[in-house]
């Protein structure tokens, strides 16, 4: 993520910018809020009718809880928004975040006296390190990032598990400063969701206001035609994994301060949600188009859809089921808006000529 | 540097020599039926000379008869990704067939054979449902065969939610594990060889099988050539349906258990068969010999291995680095011989 | 491409008739009422037992648990190593990485093969692993299971940690006690499918209709999929869904801890009671910051350790697995099989702030 430009923002390479580009731009940009303003009405109805139904989903508690359960999961979505863009895909990022969470707890266990930010540090620094295998892999290969990230999900869990051999760490073994952070509020904010939003807002700005960050759309809309205009689209890809990497070990490193009890099967089965919340969240897995702060919105819809069908007392083995049907919806709404906004391009181009 | 496409080859044309690499990527994709042939022989062999119990004919019932689900989601798969799509929820229709199959055998009162029909057809609707969002409304398949994971796993809990039926008659659950008389073979291995047969018949020597690769090439080209593209994809996610309820009825017999998270995770192991048998993921190229190969060249690591006492750890680790490996190294040993090539291009010149 | 509409239309005419053909065998087919299916035999004892025999040395052990990554298990498996080193026999541990049947079968069939005399496993599903188990049986192999049982007629021996009933009086007393005897609860469950918390729960509704207890109303049972964070977000759900709520009983290692951390970090601490099933090391934390009052559990250490003695003595021809017979096992004393070849560890153990330190596992 090396800031190649300091110049000013929205800049993508001038040469590939004609006048009608910057005009759809400028809708896809409004269709993305419109996007976004969709998942906040989504939303609001949900909170709406679950706390009708139960008043007390909307206490102090409960919406602290909410904030604490979406956090982990809006870091992992921002990270895979990055990814996606590219027209990537990264699905190691349980497996990551399973590794790193129990490396914190081995850390601790080895070396109690550890204050947190180095373990912070360091469970960064593993997860970067996984997605640098993710990136070199990808780069040697020339295989779609789906592949081998399948192949890196089983490994990275197989060295998970390897290292664990059954053992678990317990809430005892770790410092309550580290815990603590899994639960603690600032201003009845829980520090975890700050975390959160301060790496939305992060990879938020980056993407729409850095000449590389611009660059990534234009790597996942059309790689040759990005190559061709001079983006090191390699060089890109690769970073772009292994920010993702680090953002995965991140938030392997709070879930370690949020749960306590860690075992190797950290983070199992979690790739789906991450993928699931980003496509809910309007980042088009064709890549080039979305933005982190629909994947974050999705993020936070589906921890809510969770916590209101538990909190309405739905039949459990429903929700599985509900979320399958959601990320379906969202796809099929996605092509729909995509088809109209071509056909009304379609339409202004020819009154223009 | 990096591919980066999802969906598309990677465009590797570049300019100079790209004709004369192009071809070497294929030689060496052509011959990788052979290199997973060759690997499979080698390892039945060296499992056969170092691990104890091995090679004895109950070993091989066992590792053939664990062997079915996978061979038989191996089939269709190969044929999906050979278009340059995928399925990825194939391990959860089969999980909704063994439920519904269940829950029919428990309050429908039918006869066992409709109920297996009826679990089929079930597969195929299932199947087709995918096929609607993939060629109906256009959607990528990756997307929506993850939104279908979740969907129909979900759906397995709700037909039986925390119950699992397991009083399937006797008769019918030993029937699935029987051998062929006088051999270590399973039956169902006979059934499983005539579907491939059928599969590998279809893709290799009809004008349909040459239409699959035209798409996994460029989809564009095959419509130009007059072959539907829509209408061969979605009749291919419906077969692969249809194979899944197979599956389902097959695992519900086997385990003789009808639970909802029978099969779970058993995609990544269909898609790495198929990637270890040499398909690429681009589409339009790969064999159904070699996927054949790749099926059972897991199974056969996978037992050896347990046999030996590996840990189950270190078996996620080697189906992990097995199917990097597997695509890693094509393209690897490829770029190797171009630049060679363009090394020796280079040289000639110079000598005379 | 007219080749390629016939090819089509072929096919869909073959399936059409391979359809019909089907339903038509259909009609006289097997249903469930013919079917015929009759209970299981029930364990055959076959041959005569012998109290008196020594348990032989050199005997090949496997332990097969529900998944190796599972640490109340790697506890388990190692008390069983213990008492196979005791009796100088060979042990070894294997299983799959994911809690499933299937792969479990496929563990069954490698063990079976390499001639071990003992398997003794824990089953993630009673049904689904019986064939594998019965041609281990006949391929001469003893089969104990222990925590999670299959079909009676599947195993010799069923080392049972405590009754269902000893579970199910213990936690409905253990929360009555800590609510005062009155109010509403709910259970926090593993996986709806999870065979033991069903039938203890099951039994545990029984216990609720005791006059005792007639003031305690159960509201719910969730499930956390003995999933962290499942169980969080489960725990936080029955906490609104029901405001009266006095207790959550979490029959599950991994759900009573995740609530038990739930609890600590919220409002609810202290005044909605939990107790439950968990280790003493998961739980340390939570009985010293006041978040959980008492709970229980057997020592899982133990029940490996009975479980190895057992198929010692099974494959030593001790006993037979009908019903009074009686084997040692080492420091844990004298055993009585039971009916249907149970051996039962012992009454639970009750975990609380006075005594938590002297247990680590």
């Amino acid at each position: 993520m090396s800031r190649t430009d300091a110049g000013a923002p929205e800049q993508v390479s001038a040469t590939a910018l004609t006048v009608p580009d910057r005009q759809r731009r400028g809708l896809t940009e409004r269709l993305l809020a419109v996007r976004e303003l969709s998942l906040l009405i989504a939303l609001a109805a949900l909170v709406l009718v679950t706390s009708v139904r139960n008043d007390r989903f909307l206490s102090n508690q409960s919406v602290k809880d909410l904030l604490l359960g979406c956090a982990l999961l809006v870091i992992l979505a921002v990270g895979q928004t990055l990814v996606i863009v590219t027209r990537n895909v990264d699905l190691s990022v349980g497996s990551i975040l399973g590794l790193v969470a129990f490396a914190t707890g081995s850390l601790f266990l080895a070396a109690p006296g550890t204050p947190w930010p180095v373990a912070l540090l360091l469970g960064v620094g593993l997860g970067a390190m996984c997605g640098v295998v993710n990136g070199g892999l990808i780069a040697v290969a020339r295989v779609p990032a789906l592949v081998i990230t399948l192949g890196t999900l089983y490994a990275f869990r197989g060295v998970d598990y390897y290292w664990a051999s059954g053992r678990q760490i317990n809430a005892a073994d770790m410092p309550r400063s580290f815990l603590r952070l899994g639960n603690q509020t600032l201003l009845g904010v829980p520090v975890l969701f700050l975390v959160a939003l301060v790496v939305v807002a992060a990879v938020g700005f980056y993407l729409r206001s850095y000449r590389s960050g611009r660059e990534l759309y234009a790597i996942g809309s059309e790689p040759a035609a990005a190559r061709l205009s001079g983006i090191p689209v390699g060089r890109r890809v690769f970073a772009v994994f292994v920010a993702n990497g680090a953002l995965a070990g991140l938030a392997g490193v709070l879930y370690a301060a949020r749960f306590g009890t860690l075992d190797a099967a950290a983070g199992t089965g979690l790739e789906l949600q991450v993928v699931a919340a980003a496509v809910v969240g309007g980042v088009a897995i064709f890549g080039g188009s979305g933005s982190a702060y629909g994947a974050a919105l999705g993020a936070v819809l589906l921890t809510t859809i969770g916590s209101s069908l538990a909190v309405l007392r739905i039949d459990p083995f429903w929700q599985q089921a509900v979320v399958g049907a959601l990320i379906l919806a969202a796809i099929g709404l996605d092509r729909l808006l995509a088809l109209r906004t071509a056909a009304r391009l379609r339409g202004r181009s020819a009154h223009g000529a | 540097m990096a591919h980066d496409s999802l969906y598309a080859a990677p465009p590797r044309a570049d300019a100079e020599g790209g004709a004369g690499r192009l071809a070497t990527v294929r030689g060496v994709l052509g011959s990788w039926d052979a290199v997973i042939v060759v690997a499979l022989v080698v390892a039945v062999l060296l499992a056969g000379l170092t691990v104890e119990n091995f090679a004895t004919g109950r070993n091989a019932q066992f590792l053939l008869l664990d062997l079915v689900p996978l061979a038989l989601l191996a089939l269709p798969m190969t044929l999906i990704v050979v278009t340059g799509e995928i399925d990825l929820s194939v391990a959860s229709m089969v999980g909704l067939g063994s439920t519904l199959m269940g829950q029919l055998w428990l309050s429908s009162g039918l006869s066992l054979e409709l109920i297996c029909l009826l679990v089929v057809l079930l597969g195929a609707v299932l199947g087709a449902v995918n096929g609607l969002f993939v060629t109906g409304f256009g959607l990528p398949s990756l997307a929506v065969t993850i939104g279908t994971l979740a969907l129909y796993r979900g759906l397995s809990f709700v037909v039986l939610g925390d119950q699992a039926v397991a009083d399937f008659p006797a008769g019918w659950t030993a029937a699935v594990v029987r051998n062929i008389p006088g051999t270590s073979i399973p039956v169902a291995l006979v059934g499983v060889l005539l579907l491939a047969l059928l599969f590998g018949v279809v893709l290799h020597f009809t004008p349909i099988g040459r239409a699959l690769y035209a798409m996994g090439n460029n989809d564009q080209a095959a419509t130009f050539a007059g072959v539907s593209v829509a209408r061969t994809k979605f009749w291919l996610f419906v077969v692969s349906g249809a194979v899944c309820g197979l599956v389902g009825v097959f695992w519900t017999l086997r385990y003789a258990s009808a639970r909802g998270d029978n099969a779970t995770g058993l995609e990544l192991t269909v898609v790495t068969a198929v990637l270890l048998g040499g398909v690429s993921i681009f589409g339009g190229r790969g064999g159904l010999l070699g996927v054949v190969a790749g099926v059972l060249l897991l199974g056969v690591l996978r037992n050896a291995l347990q046999l030996a006492d590996v840990d189950a750890n270190a078996l996620t680790i080697v189906t992990g680095t097995l199917l990097i490996v597997s695509v890693v190294l094509p393209n690897a040993v490829a770029d190797v011989r171009a630049r060679l090539h363009r090394r020796r291009q280079r040289a000639r010149p110079v000598a005379p | 491409m007219s080749a390629y509409r016939t090819g089509l239309r072929v096919g869909a005419t073959s399936l059409t008739l391979a359809a019909l053909l089907l339903s038509a065998t259909a009609c006289g087919g097997t249903t469930r009422e013919n079917s015929g299916n009759e209970p299981g035999a029930g364990s055959q004892a076959s041959g005569g037992a012998d109290p008196d025999a020594a348990i032989k040395e050199g005997l090949k052990i496997a332990f097969l648990p529900k998944q190796v990554n599972n640490p109340y298990f790697t506890v388990s498996d190692n008390g069983g190593k213990a008492a196979v080193t005791e009796f100088k026999g060979e042990y070894k541990e294997v299983g799959p990485s994911e809690a499933s049947a299937s792969s479990q079968v496929s563990y069954i069939n490698t063990l079976s093969q390499q001639g071990m005399d003992v398997i003794v496993t824990s089953a993630n599903d009673p049904n689904a692993i019986c064939g594998a188990l019965n041609q281990a049986k006949a391929a001469g192999a003893k089969i104990v299971t222990f925590d999670s049982d299959t079909k009676p007629e599947c195993r010799q021996i069923f080392v049972n940690q405590v009754t269902a009933q000893g579970i199910a009086e213990n936690q409905v007393k253990l929360i009555s006690q800590q609510i005062g005897g009155e109010g509403e609860i709910a259970i926090l469950s593993a996986t709806a499918n999870a065979t033991n918390q069903n039938a203890w729960i099951a039994l545990m509704k029984e216990e609720l209709k005791k006059p005792d207890y007639s003031k305690i109303k159960l509201v719910t049972v969730a499930y956390g999929n003995d999933d962290d964070q499942k169980s969080f977000q489960e725990t936080q759900g029955l906490l609104q869904s029901y405001p009266n709520l006095k207790g959550i009983i979490s029959p599950t290692t991994v759900g009573v801890a995740a609530a038990a951390r739930y609890l600590s970090g919220s409002q609810y601490k202290g005044k909605v009671k939990l107790t439950g099933l968990g280790t003493p090391n998961q739980m340390r934390e939570f009985v010293k910051d006041g978040s959980v009052d008492a709970f229980a559990l057997w020592n899982p250490a133990d029940l490996g350790y009975l479980a190895a003695y057992a198929g010692a003595a099974l494959a030593s021809g001790q006993i037979t697995g009908a019903e009074g017979e009686k084997f040692t096992a080492g420091k844990l004393g004298e055993y009585t099989v039971g009916k249907d070849g149970v051996v039962i560890l012992g009454p639970p153990t009750v975990f609380d702030k006075n005594n938590i330190d002297q247990f680590d596992f």
